[in-house]
C-alpha cells in the first residue's frame, strides 16, 4: 500500500509518542501517506487506522478535520493561498485573480492537465510576507507580486 | 460531602458531583441533550447553562463540579437567556418536520421548544442539509439534517459498545455524524443509540413509520432471550406489537438492550406463526380445533405409556420457556410414567446431574459484576451469547477489573484484557487445570494432585496472579464450556480453582429461564437431553425447540424423531422440518401474549402478563398444558391462573430463586487428554440462538446473521493440504456442509470453528465433537 | 527576513537573518548557559519559579496569564510523568512571531522548554508546530537534533540525572488547536476539539497527565530572563507589562514584518518603526491583537501604548501581539466578512453557539457584504454574538464575535451605507489600489 520509505518513517513518528499512545502519530502518518500518493483515499486512511491500531472512522475523523489533508485527487502542485485578512490587506484576493489568469482556475479547481490545484487556505503565519502562497503543503511563498507568481508557475512546468 | 443550594433548595452532595447531579438529587430538571448519566461529559450541547452565584457567565451544569456553599440559580434571567439563546441556535438549522418525525411525541427538542415558547424564527439564511447514510438495517440514519451534534452515539460506541463504529467527520458547521465510508453499524448493542438519540436523527428502521409514538400503549415486559432478563416496555397498537424499549433497571440491563431484546418482536407478526392447531393425518396436515387436537394427543400418548411403558416417552423444552411452562410440562410427563424431561438440548455432558448441590446460576448479581478485581470467563463468545453482561465487564475493565478470557476462538470483546488464552474445547479442563496449578505456585501451596501433570505458561500465571492478587473475583463458565463434552469436569476444576483462590464459580448461563428451568424441575431424573435421541423414544413432545438448530447434535436428534411414533411440537411457529417429523403441532404463544415467569442468572425472578392477545388460535402454553393434564385425567391441573403455577413451584412473593447453587459432590478432577485429529467448535450466533430471533427480518439482515464459515488456524489449513481452497466440505457422522472457508489465526490449531443453530451446518453433528474437512 | 528590527532586543539580540539558528551561533550567544548552571547547581524549581515569577512574564499566547504562576500549578513532586508543551500553532491571523523565533533561533525555545521542564518536574515535551509551515518545523526538527546530539535534550542530561525528552509535532491546518486542549486532543491523535475545564491540564493534560502549555514566544523569553534577572526584564516594560515582546506588524504599513520593542512603547513608534503608512495614506483602524481582538480606530491606536494595561483601556486587547493596519482604502464591511468566514470556517463545530452562530454571523455579515442587507441585521448581529459570547467550550467563541461586535461598534456608519447602498462606502477601485499588489516596496 506504501512505500517501505513512507513506513519507515511512519516508525520513526511512532517513536516519538509513549509506546501505548500510538494514535498520537495518526496526523503524521496521515501527512507522510499524502505525501506519496498526492491526496488521502479512504483506502488509505484505513491503511493508516489499522497501522496505528485505531478506528477507522477515529482516522476518518481526524483526516476530515484538518484542512492541509486532501480527500480526493488534486494537481501535481497545489497552490494554496491565504485570503485572510492581513494578506488580504496587502492583495491575496488579487494574487488569486491573477493566478485565475494565469492557470484559467479559481479556488477549488485543478487545471484539465492535472498539473495545478488552487486552494484558498487561511492564515498560514506569515503575514509579514502577504501575499503568502504554500506550494504542496511544503514550501512557503511570501510576497507573491505577480512576477514571483510567474517565477514559481515556471519553476512547476 | 459539600453543601449547594439549587434554586433555593439545599442539599449534601459527595465529592465529585456535578451542579446535573445535584439538580437531580433535589429534584429540579435541567434541560439537556449531550449529557447522559452513562456517558462521559461532553458538555457540547450548552443546554444546561445556569447561573452561579459570582460567576460572571453560565455555566454548564454537566460539567460544572460543585463547590462547597455553591448557589446555582437555573430559572435566573441570566440562565434562561443562555438556555433561550442556545435553543435558538439549536433550531436554526433544524427542520420542522415534527409532523412527519419518527421522534415526534418523544422528542427532547421538541418539547423544550414547546417548553420555551413559540419562537418567531429570526433566521432567513438557507437551512442545512446533511446527507442520510444507509448503516445496516437496524439503525436508521436517513435524516441527519436533525442531527444536534450531542455525540451521544458517538461516545456510546466508544464507551459502552467498545467499538467505535460512528464519528463525527468534519469540523465546524460541517459536521457530521457518519461511520467509516458508508459501512454498516454492526455492534450488536447498536439499537441503543436510537433511544440515545435526542432528536429523530437515529431512527429505528424497522419501527419507522409504523406508528405515531402517543398512538402506542407501553407495557412492561421481559426479555425472553439470554439470560439476563433485560426488562421491557412492550408497544402496542391494535394489538399488535410495534416496538420495544429498555425498560430501565439499573440492577439488571440498566438502560439498554441488545439488538436482540430489542428487534426480535418483529417475528411475533412473521408469516410463519403458527395460528391453528394442526395434525398430520396420512401424511396430510389438518388444521384442527383445539379439542380435537388434544384430544389426539391425550390418546396417543396414553396408546404409548401404556402399550410400550411410559419411559418411552420423551420432552425437551426450549429453556427460553417459561416456568410455568416448565413445570406443567414436567407434570404432564410424569403423569404419563416418564422421567425424560430436560430443557438443556444444547448440552452434552450430564454426568454433573444428580451431583449437584443446588441449580447453578451466575453466583452473584449482576450489579456486583462491576465490583470484581478479577475475573475468569471460560469457554463462552461472551458478547455475542451475552451482550450486556459482555457490556458490564467491559466497563469494569476499563475501570478496575482484570479480565481474562480462557477461550475457543479469537473473538474480539472489545474488552481491555488482562490475559487471553485460546484453546481447543478438549483442552478446557487442562487450560483451566493449568490456571489452579499456577494460582498453587503464586501462593506457596501445594498444587492439587490431580493437575501436577499439566503444564504452566505464562498466561496462566498471569491469569493465575490476577485472580490470587483481587478481593472479589469470579470464575464464569460460558456457554460453550456448559455445551462442552467436559462441562462437569470444567466446573469442578473451576470449583478448584475457586477453592484456591478465594474465586466466585458462576456460570453466565445460556438463556433467559436456563436458571428457572432448573427451579421448574425441568431436569431428567431418566433420559436426558442427549439420551432421549441416542436411545430413540416412541413418543417425544418438543416445547420451543427446533431440534435441528437448538440440539447438542441435530443428527442424532432429527434421526430420532423421525422414527417416532408421535412428535407433538408446542410451538409458536410452522416450520418446514416439523411439518416433516411432527405428528401434531400446537399454537402456543410467545412471550408477548402469555403471562409467565423467567429467572435470570442472577436468580432473580421476573413474572410478566401477556402484552397483546394470542394470534389466532395460539394459547398460552401453561394453559394449553393444564388442559392437555386434564384431558390426561392427571391430577393437580385445576390452576385457574398461571400466578398459582408459579407460586406452587417458587411459594409466594419471594424474589430471588432459593436453592443456588454451583458446588458438586463427587465429581472427581482428572485431565483429559488431547483429542485425536481435528474438533469442531461451535458457537451459536447471536441471532439464530432462539426461534423468535431467526425469525425477525431485520435481524436476520445483520452482518451478524451471515451464513457460517469453516473457520481453520491457518497452521491447519496448511496441515490438511487446503491452503488456497475457498470452499470446503465438513464431514460429522453421516452429515456434512459445504462452506466458504477463511483463514483465522485466533481459532486453535486443530479446530474448526462451524457456527450451529443454522440452516447451512444443520445436518452435521455434535457441536464439539471431531470433524472432517475436505476441499469441496 | 522579517525581523525587522528592535529597541533593547532581548530575544531577537545578535540574530544575524538565516545564518544564526544552528546551535553554535546559539551557544556563542550565551545559549544553553542558564539550562547549565541551573542543572550543575541544581537550583531549586522554587528557586526558578520565583525568578520566573519576578520577571512578570505575562504569556504571550495571547490570555496573557503570568507564566510563573502557572508553572507554580503543576503538581511538581507528584511522581509519574508530566509534561510540558509549547504552542506553536500560530494560527491567529496577523500573527507571525513564534515562526520566526523558530526560524532564528530555535534553541532559545528547545533551552526554554528544558528549563520549564526542570521547574514543573516534567520528564516530556512536545513542541506543536503550526501545519503551514513545514519548514521550520523541518528545521525545528534539525535543531532538536543538535540538542540531543550535544546532551541538552535526553537522558541524564549534562550528567545531572535529569531527563526530559523532546519531540516536535506537526500540525495540519486547524487554528483551534492553538487552543491549548485542542492542541493536547491533537497530539494525541484525535480532531482537535477543546475540552471542557475544569480539569484544568496542570491536573488533566496530554494523556490524562499533569501538562503545562506555554506559547513559543514565552518559553523563548525563559533563558534571556533568567540570564538577565527577573527584575530586570521586568524593568525592560512597565509594572505589570513585563520585559520586551515581538510585535508582528501587518497590512497597510511600508515595511511589514516582527519587531521587538519594550512593552510601554507608543504606537506610532511601533508604526515608524515598520516605515509607517503605506503610500503615506491615513490610518483608519488597528487591530492590536490579532484577529481575535476587538478593532480600534486609527486616532484612537495612535494615543495608545503597546502593552496589556494601556490596550486593554483602549478598549482592545494585546493578545498575541499581531497588529492588524488598515488605511482609509479599507472596506471595514469586507473586512470583517473576512475575519467572520475564518472563524466559521474554523470552529471546531462542537459546541452548539459556536459551530450555529460563527456560521449564522456570516451568512449576515456575507449578506450585507453582497448588498442584500437588512436594516435589523445589525441589531441581529449583536443579539447573536450576544449569544455566543461566554457560553461556549473554548475562547473561540469570544474571540468570533469580538471583532463582529467591534467593527460593528466602532464602523456602523460603513454598515449602514452598506446596507442602504448596496455598495462599499469605500470605491472598490480605491480598495484594489490600497492592497499595493502591484507595487511592492
Ligand atoms: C481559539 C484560540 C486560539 C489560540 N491560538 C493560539 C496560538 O496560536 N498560539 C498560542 O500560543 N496560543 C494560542 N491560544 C492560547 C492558548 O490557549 C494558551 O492560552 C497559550 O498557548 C498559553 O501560553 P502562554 O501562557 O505562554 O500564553 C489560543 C486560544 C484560543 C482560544
Ligand atoms: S467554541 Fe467553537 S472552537 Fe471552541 S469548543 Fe466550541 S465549537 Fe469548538
Ligand atoms: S447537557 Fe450540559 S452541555 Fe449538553
Amino acid at each position: 500500500m506504501l512505500s517501505a520509505e513512507s513506513l519507515k518513517r511512519f516508525d520513526r513518528e511512532v517513536a516519538k509518542y509513549p509506546a501505548e499512545q500510538k494514535q498520537s502519530a495518526v496526523m503524521a502518518c496521515l501527512a507522510i501517506a499524502q505525501d506519496e500518493k498526492g491526496w488521502l483515499a479512504p483506502e488509505t486512511v484505513e491503511f493508516v487506522a489499522n497501522y496505528l491500531g485505531m478506528p477507522p472512522v477515529a482516522a476518518w475523523e481526524v483526516a476530515t478535520f484538518y484542512s492541509m489533508y486532501e480527500l480526493k485527487p488534486v494537481g501535481k502542485h497545489k497552490l494554496t493561498v491565504c485570503t485572510n485578512l492581513p494578506c488580504a490587506l496587502s492583495g491575496a484576493y488579487h494574487a488569486v485573480e491573477y493566478l485565475r489568469q494565469k492557470l484559467g482556475i479559481g479556488p477549488g479547481e485543478t487545471t484539465p492537465d492535472g498539473k495545478f490545484t488552487v486552494k484558498e487556505g487561511e492564515c498560514q503565519g506569515a503575514c509579514g510576507d502577504a501575499p503568502v502562497l504554500l506550494l504542496n503543503n511544503h514550501r512557503m511563498c511570501g510576497r507573491m507580486t505577480p512576477e514571483q507568481i510567474d517565477r514559481l508557475l515556471e519553476e512547476c512546468k | 460531602m459539600l453543601e449547594i443550594e439549587i434554586d433555593g433548595k439545599k442539599a449534601q452532595v459527595p465529592d465529585g458531583s456535578t451542579v446535573m447531579d445535584a439538580a437531580q438529587q433535589v429534584g429540579v430538571y435541567i434541560p439537556h441533550f449531550c449529557y447522559h448519566k452513562k456517558l462521559s461529559i461532553a458538555a457540547n450541547c450548552r443546554m444546561c447553562l445556569v447561573e452561579v452565584e459570582k460567576a460572571p457567565k453560565p455555566l454548564p451544569a454537566c460539567a460544572t463540579p460543585v463547590t462547597n456553599g455553591m448557589k446555582v440559580f437555573t430559572h435566573s434571567q441570566l440562565a434562561i437567556k443562555a438556555q433561550k439563546g442556545v435553543m435558538e441556535f439549536l433550531l436554526i438549522n433544524h427542520p420542522l418536520d415534527c409532523p412527519i418525525c419518527d421522534q415526534g411525541g418523544e422528542c427532547q427538542l421538541q418539547d423544550m421548544s414547546v417548553g420555551y415558547g413559540p419562537m418567531k424564527s429570526r433566521y432567513s439564511e438557507e437551512k442545512r442539509v446533511v446527507f442520510h447514510k444507509d448503516v445496516g438495517p437496524l439503525v436508521g440514519m436517513e435524516e441527519m439534517s436533525r442531527c444536534i451534534h450531542c455525540t451521544r452515539c458517538v461516545r456510546f460506541g466508544q464507551e459502552i459498545a467498545g467499538i467505535m463504529e460512528l464519528g463525527m467527520s468534519n469540523r465546524n458547521m460541517h459536521s457530521e455524524i457518519t461511520t467509516f465510508l458508508g459501512r454498516s453499524v454492526d455492534s450488536e448493542l447498536s439499537g441503543n443509540m436510537i433511544d440515545l438519540c435526542p432528536v429523530g436523527a437515529l431512527t429505528s428502521k424497522p419501527f419507522r413509520f409504523t406508528a405515531r409514538s402517543w398512538e402506542l400503549q407501553r407495557r412492561r415486559s421481559v426479555s425472553p432471550h439470554d439470560s439476563l432478563g433485560a426488562n421491557l416496555v412492550v408497544q402496542v397498537k391494535h394489538d399488535t406489537v410495534m416496538r420495544v424499549l429498555p425498560h430501565e433497571n439499573e440492577d439488571i440491563n440498566e438502560c439498554w438492550l441488545s439488538d436482540k431484546d430489542r428487534f426480535s418482536y418483529q417475528a411475533l407478526n412473521s408469516d410463519e406463526r403458527l395460528t391453528k392447531p394442526m395434525v398430520k393425518q396420512g401424511g396430510e396436515w389438518r388444521e384442527v380445533e383445539w379439542n380435537v387436537a388434544l384430544d389426539y394427543v391425550a390418546h396417543g400418548l396414553k396408546d404409548i405409556a401404556r402399550d410400550h411403558g411410559g419411559e418411552t416417552i420423551a420432552a425437551l423444552a426450549s429453556p427460553h420457556s417459561t416456568l410455568e411452562e416448565l413445570a406443567l410440562l414436567k407434570k404432564v410427563v410424569q403423569g404419563l410414567g416418564s422421567g425424560n424431561i430436560d430443557s438443556r438440548p444444547r448440552q452434552s455432558d450430564f454426568s454433573a446431574d444428580g451431583k449437584r448441590a443446588g441449580t447453578p446460576w451466575l453466583g452473584m448479581r449482576i450489579a456486583e459484576l462491576a465490583q470484581q478485581d478479577a475475573v475468569l470467563v471460560v469457554g463462552a463468545f461472551l458478547r455475542k451469547d451475552q451482550p450486556l453482561l459482555a457490556q458490564r465487564l467491559r466497563l469494569a475493565a476499563s475501570k478496575r477489573s482484570k479480565v481474562s478470557l480462557l477461550t475457543l476462538g479469537g473473538d474480539d470483546e472489545l474488552i481491555k484484557l488482562h490475559a487471553r488464552r485460546t484453546v481447543a474445547p478438549s483442552q478446557l479442563v487442562n487450560g483451566l487445570a493449568a490456571v489452579v496449578k499456577a494460582a498453587a505456585e503464586a501462593k506457596g501451596v501445594a498444587v492439587p494432585a490431580e493437575v501436577a501433570g499439566v503444564e504452566v505458561c505464562e498466561t496462566s500465571r498471569r491469569i493465575a496472579g490476577s485472580l490470587v492478587e483481587g478481593e472479589k473475583k469470579a470464575v464464569l463458565l460460558g456457554n460453550a464450556a456448559v455445551q462442552s463434552p467436559q462441562a462437569a469436569q470444567v466446573q469442578a476444576v473451576a470449583l478448584e480453582l475457586g477453592k484456591l483462590t478465594g474465586a466466585i464459580v458462576g456460570f453466565l448461563g445460556e438463556a433467559a429461564n436456563s436458571v428457572g428451568a432448573y427451579v421448574a424441575g425441568s431436569v431428567p431424573s431418566a433420559a436426558n437431553a442427549r439420551t432421549m435421541f441416542e436411545q430413540p423414544r416412541q413418543a417425544y413432545v418438543l416445547m420451543g425447540i427446533e431440534p435441528e438448530f437448538d440440539c447438542a447434535n441435530p443428527q442424532v436428534a432429527l434421526a430420532a424423531l423421525q422414527q417416532a411414533k408421535m412428535v407433538v411440537a408446542l410451538s409458536a411457529f410452522k416450520h418446514a422440518p416439523a411439518l416433516d417429523y411432527a405428528d401434531v403441532l400446537l399454537p402456543v404463544a410467545p412471550f408477548t401474549e402469555t403471562a409467565g415467569t423467567f429467572i435470570n442468572a442472577e436468580g432473580r425472578i421476573q413474572s410478566f402478563n401477556g402484552v397483546v392477545k394470542p394470534r389466532g388460535d395460539a394459547r398460552p402454553g401453561w394453559k394449553v398444558l393444564r388442559v392437555l393434564g386434564n384431558v390426561l385425567n392427571l391430577p393437580g391441573f385445576d390452576y385457574l391462573t398461571s400466578e398459582e403455577v408459579r407460586d406452587e413451584v417458587l411459594g409466594k412473593g419471594a424474589e430471588f430463586a432459593a436453592g443456588l447453587d454451583n458446588g458438586l459432590n463427587g465429581v472427581a478432577v482428572a485431565l483429559a487428554a488431547p483429542a485425536a485429529g481435528l474438533e469442531r467448535i461451535a458457537d451459536v450466533p447471536i441471532h439464530f440462538a432462539d426461534p423468535l430471533v431467526r425469525r425477525a427480518a431485520a435481524l436476520q439482515q445483520t452482518r451478524d446473521a451471515g451464513v457460517p464459515v469453516a473457520r481453520l488456524h491457518p497452521d491447519t489449513l496448511a496441515a490438511q493440504g487446503l491452503a488456497g481452497a475457498a470452499r470446503v466440505r465438513v464431514r460429522q457422522g453421516q452429515g456434512s456442509a459445504e462452506l466458504a472457508l477463511q483463514a483465522d489465526a485466533g481459532v486453535p490449531v486443530n479446530g474448526v470453528r462451524v457456527a450451529a443453530a443454522h440452516a447451512a451446518t444443520a445436518a452435521l453433528g455434535d457441536m464439539f465433537g471431531p470433524i472432517s474437512v475436505e476441499r469441496a | 527576513m522579517a525581523l525587522l528590527g528592535n529597541i533593547h532586543g532581548v530575544l531577537t539580540a545578535g540574530l544575524n537573518g538565516d545564518h544564526s539558528w544552528r546551535l553554535k551561533d546559539y551557544v556563542a550567544r550565551g545559549g544553553y548557559e542558564m539550562l547549565k548552571k541551573i542543572l550543575a547547581e541544581q537550583i531549586p524549581q522554587e528557586q526558578v519559579i520565583s525568578e520566573v515569577k519576578k520577571s512578570v512574564l505575562r504569556g504571550r499566547g495571547g490570555a496573557g496569564f503570568p507564566t510563573g504562576l502557572k508553572w507554580s500549578f503543576m503538581p511538581r513532586s507528584l511522581p509519574g510523568d508530566k509534561y510540558i508543551v509549547c504552542n506553536s500553532d500560530e494560527g491567529e491571523p496577523g500573527t507571525f512571531k513564534d515562526r520566526d523565533i523558530l526560524r532564528y533561533n530555535p534553541h532559545s525555545v528547545i533551552e526554554g522548554m528544558a528549563i520549564a521542564a526542570y521547574s514543573i518536574g516534567a520528564t516530556g515535551g512536545y513542541n506543536y508546530i503550526h501545519g503551514e509551515i513545514f519548514e521550520i518545523y523541518q528545521r525545528f526538527e534539525e535543531a532538536l537534533d543538535e540538542a540531543r546530539a550535544a546532551g541538552f535534550i535526553g537522558q541524564n542530561i549534562l550528567g545531572s540525572g535529569f531527563n526530559f525528552e523532546l519531540f516536535a509535532h506537526h500540525g495540519y491546518g486547524a487554528y483551534i488547536c492553538g487552543e491549548e486542549t485542542a492542541l493536547l486532543e491533537s497530539i494525541e491523535g484525535k480532531k482537535g476539539q477543546p475540552r471542557f475545564k475544569p480539569p484544568f491540564p496542570a491536573s488533566f493534560g496530554l494523556y490524562g497527565k499533569p501538562t503545562t502549555i506555554n506559547n513559543t514566544e514565552t518559553l523563548a523569553s525563559i533563558p534571556f530572563i533568567l540570564k538577565m534577572g527577573g527584575e530586570e526584564f521586568l524593568n525592560l516594560g512597565k509594572p505589570n507589562n513585563g520585559g520586551t515582546k515581538l510585535f508582528s506588524v501587518s497590512g497597510h504599513v511600508k515595511r511589514p514584518g516582527n519587531y521587538e520593542i519594550p512593552l510601554g512603547t507608543p504606537f506610532s513608534t511601533l508604526l515608524e518603526m515598520a516605515g509607517g503608512m503605506r503610500g503615506g495614506r491615513k490610518i483608519k483602524a488597528v487591530i492590536p491583537g490579532g484577529s481575535s481582538a476587538p478593532v480600534i480606530p486609527g486616532d484612537v491606536m495612535m494615543d495608545t501604548t503597546m502593552d496589556y494595561d494601556a490596550i486593554a483601556k483602549a478598549g482592545s486587547m494585546l493578545g498575541s501581539g499581531a497588529v492588524i493596519v488598515m488605511d482609509e482604502t479599507t472596506c471595514m464591511v469586507k473586512s470583517l466578512e473576512r475575519l467572520s468566514y475564518f472563524y466559521y470556517e474554523e470552529s471546531c463545530g462542537q459546541c452548539t453557539p459556536c459551530r450555529e452562530g460563527t456560521s449564522w454571523m456570516y451568512k449576515i455579515v456575507h449578506r450585507i457584504e453582497n448588498g442584500l442587507g437588512k436594516p435589523e441585521d445589525l441589531d441581529l448581529l449583536n443579539n447573536v454574538l450576544g449569544n455566543i459570547m461566554g457560553r461556549t467550550i473554548c475562547a473561540l467563541g469570544d474571540a468570533a464575535a469580538l471583532p463582529v461586535q467591534s467593527f460593528v461598534k466602532h464602523f456602523r456608519k460603513e454598515f449602514e451605507y452598506h446596507i442602504e447602498h448596496k455598495t462599499c462606502l469605500v470605491p472598490k477601485d480605491v480598495q484594489w489600489a490600497g492592497s499595493g499588489f502591484h507595487h511592492f516596496e
